[in-house]
């Protein structure tokens, strides 16, 4: 029995090697967790309509994606990437050394909600409010201070006089990447006693850490479930969980902004990020159906305003911009920056 | 010496009734702690089975609506070939959008159509298309057919849809609510069994996902651990307990396995990353990595318990086997190791057990990814049970929600039926010296 064992163990081993040195004829999809919904979506029905393998995507975060995405040419590096976020130019450059030529694809927006739930009063808030209630140092009377707001309407009276209470998600995450950028950044550069103590740029993105703002993990969901049970508290999420739970879930204004689908798309709703995939120019051929599924992910039936990625939550690019980078997409533009 | 002798006859006992009732108080108090303790245990056990039994039985069913579809020959087999290739690529989606028109004749308007078609599940055109390609004489006839609901309604039916909300906030409208209304006045709705979930692998569409894909990937994964770390556990278990020499050497390897035994699990993906993957170069995702690296994280606890199990067989034992003329490894071959054979077994299943509920190696080995084709080998792309659990957990849709907890209870009985499977071997081949 034991032998037996054995040789199937060798025989297991020799198998995989065998296989491994063989074409992939599937295509491999990583990145970002943020867009790894839609990129699951598309993989799917272009699986069930075309004659192709449905795609392997696996969710490893907009960073990993981009690592494993530059390592190198060949069957065991991945053909496509997702991100939240553009590509950094030192990525750019890892993978220029790599020799990896790279097409970039613009798919959509997604737009970050600070919700919470319908029990509570709709609040309305500045981003340098949002600044102020959530940075690690703030100006006081002409000097950078530890954050002491303790309720919100200690910032402003028009403010709820209920305790900050922020769930949000970890430096890890891609969505706490684009909060930090887009709110507290702007935020800070809306006060002006912060920018004259030199708070600018990434020093405006230390977020409080006395219990104001908890961490409470990559998943969205919990963070829906948490706004739940505690009406009192604010969670900082993507749209789409707000999109689905809106019967529970409310938005706040943001500049007087409503969260909603159509202030995302036109751009109006400020705390809003692009999203992206980028195509490994050398794999194209070498693994079957990749133009193919950059083809169904850039087609309207997919990213259009009626499309099945819209039900999905992601928010279309304006009609004129879908054209734009469904050509160059198609064409397989090369990426330079 | 000392010269102070006591005698112990003078000291009599303290046998006060106040004494004695202390003594008996304290050990009441130590019994309730123990008890107190269990209650806890159970009280936390009962309340996590409570929780996610109550939020996932309702997975199992699954929300279905009655529609008369015509399966027009003209449309799907126009030649009567009734060959199965002919009957896949026919228009379904057609039929199946003709048959959902004709009960609401009085929707006319595009935009109102697609809205009723969303009522049903996208997956109807392949349903129908299965059933006239399973069974051709369908083709031809009217039948009444029970078509899957699309996930928001079922949401409805289950519940968990508040009518009472403002429509803007309800992910299913005022008309498509009054639609459902009137099929299910008509008794056109049903809950039916969900068996997609059990049949089908991982989807974005929640009435079409399924944990089939991930079972089988737990299986292929677990059975490479078995043939990769069972001969090796028991073949170092036997050399480290019965032939190695005691000194410096073997006194290191025991601390090592010792200490590998508690290393976190997520090492060993860094390491599967590492050696199995940008080394060796196999294929990412696969379960033959999967279980190599999972070989490695149960290899220590199984190297433990296989050596427990040959030093609980008494020495007497080997001592007769070699007073009669048998080698050390005819003693070790017919005596020990089928005497420590169910020891071995169960701490083996035990370790697969564990094995079992892992996820954290496998993010770094590729594995935590959406895969809709079933696995057929080892070396295909697949995920196994708790990384379904997973990724579920993080999907917005809200049927999702019921699905997670509905897969975390699949993966419990399989974790309580290995567990048991080792509770019985113990008791049946267990032997007592």
């Amino acid at each position: 029995m034991m032998r037996k064992s054995f040789v199937l163990a060798a025989a297991a081993v020799t198998v995989a090697f065998a296989g491994a040195a063989e074409a992939r004829d599937q295509i491999r999809i990583v990145g970002s967790s943020t867009v790894f919904p839609f990129s699951a979506a598309v993989a799917e029905a272009f699986g069930k309509s075309a004659k192709f393998k449905t795609p392997v995507v696996e969710s490893t975060g907009s960073g990993g994606g981009m690592k494993l995405f530059c390592a190198g040419i060949g069957v065991n590096h991945p053909d496509i990437t997702n991100a939240s976020r553009r590509i950094k130019k030192s990525e750019f450059e890892k993978c220029k050394a790599a020799g990896i030529g790279i097409t970039e694809v613009k798919v959509g927006f997604d737009g970050i909600v600070l919700g919470s739930s319908k029990k509570a009063r709709p609040m309305s808030l500045t981003k340098a409010q949002i600044f102020l209630a959530l940075a690690h140092k703030v100006p006081r009377n002409g000097k950078l201070v530890d954050n002491p707001y303790k309720n919100w309407s200690d910032i402003d009276k028009s403010l709820p006089k209920t305790k900050i209470e922020v769930l949000g998600p970890p430096p890890t995450s891609g969505t706490r990447d684009a909060f930090v950028e887009l709110a507290m950044e702007g935020g800070c550069k809306a006060v002006p006693a912060a920018k004259a103590l030199g708070l600018a740029k990434k020093k405006c993105h230390a977020i409080r850490e006395d219990g104001a703002f908890v961490e409470a993990g990559e998943n969205d969901n919990l963070i829906v479930q948490k706004l739940e049970a505690n009406p009192a508290a604010v969670g900082i999420f993507g749209f789409s969980f707000l999109d689905q739970n809106s019967d529970k879930i409310q938005g706040a204004r943001v500049d007087g902004v409503q969260p909603t689908f159509d202030n995302i798309a036109s751009g109006k709703y400020a705390v809003s990020r692009s999203l992206f995939f980028y195509v490994k120019q050398q794999h194209v051929g070498a693994i079957p159906g990749i133009k193919e599924y950059v083809n169904e992910f850039t087609s309207e039936k997919a990213w259009g305003p009626d499309g099945y990625l819209v039900d999905k939550g992601l928010i279309p690019l304006p009609d004129a911009d879908r054209k734009k980078v469904m050509t160059s997409a198609r064409g397989l533009a090369p990426l330079s920056m | 010496m000392t010269d102070q002798v006591v005698d112990i006859r003078a000291l009599k006992p303290d046998l006060s009734p106040e004494r004695i009732s202390r003594r008996y108080a304290a050990e009441r108090r130590f019994r309730l702690y123990g008890l107190v303790a269990i209650a806890v245990a159970i009280f936390m056990l009962a309340l996590l089975m409570v929780v996610i039994v109550s939020k996932g039985y309702s997975a199992f069913v699954q929300t279905h609506i009655l529609v008369e579809v015509t399966f027009d020959r003209e449309v799907i087999d126009p030649d009567d070939t009734n060959d199965p290739e002919v009957i896949s690529q026919a228009n379904f989606r057609g039929i199946a959008r003709g048959a959902i028109r004709k009960m609401f004749p009085e929707v006319t308007s595009r935009r109102d159509r697609r809205q009723l078609y969303r009522i049903f599940s996208s997956e109807i055109d392949f349903q129908l298309m299965r059933m006239a390609r399973d069974d051709p004489s369908v083709i031809g006839t009217t039948r009444q057919v029970w078509l899957k609901a699309g996930a928001d309604i079922d949401m409805l039916t289950k519940g968990f849809i508040d009518r009472d909300v403002p429509e803007s906030n309800r992910r299913v409208n005022d008309k498509s609510l009054g639609w459902y209304d009137r099929l299910d006045e008509q008794q056109l709705v049903s809950r039916r069994f969900n068996t997609t979930f059990f049949t089908a692998a991982d989807s974005r569409e929640p009435e079409q996902a399924g944990i089939l894909g991930a079972l089988v990937g737990s299986f292929l994964t677990l059975a490479v651990t078995l043939v990769l770390v069972f001969p090796v556990g028991v073949s170092a278990a036997v050399y480290l307990e019965e032939f190695a020499p005691k000194n410096k050497w073997t006194d290191i390897i025991e601390v090592n396995i010792n200490n590998l035994a508690a290393v976190p699990s997520i090492v060993f993906g860094l390491l599967g990353l590492a050696v199995f993957l940008n080394f060796f170069e196999l294929p990412r995702s696969a379960p033959l990595v999967g279980g190599i690296v999972l070989a490695l994280m149960t290899l220590p606890t199984i190297i433990i318990a296989s050596r427990s199990a040959i030093m609980a067989v008494p020495p007497s034992i080997r001592e007769a086997a070699l007073g009669v003329g048998a080698s050390h490894m005819q003693t070790v071959a017919h005596h020990v190791l089928p005497l420590a054979l169910p020891g071995m077994l169960t701490g083996t299943i035990i370790g697969m057990a564990r094995a079992l509920g892992e996820t954290a190696p496998l993010l770094m080995i590729g594995m935590v990814a959406f895969i809709v084709d079933i696995p057929g080998s080892i070396t295909d792309a697949s995920t196994v049970l708790p990384v379904q659990v997973f990724l579920w957990a993080d999907a917005p849709e809200r049927a999702f929600v019921e699905r997670t907890s509905a897969a975390t209870l699949v993966l419990l009985v399989f974790l309580v039926a290995m567990n048991l499977a080792a509770i019985l071997l113990r008791k049946k081949f267990e032997r007592r010296w």
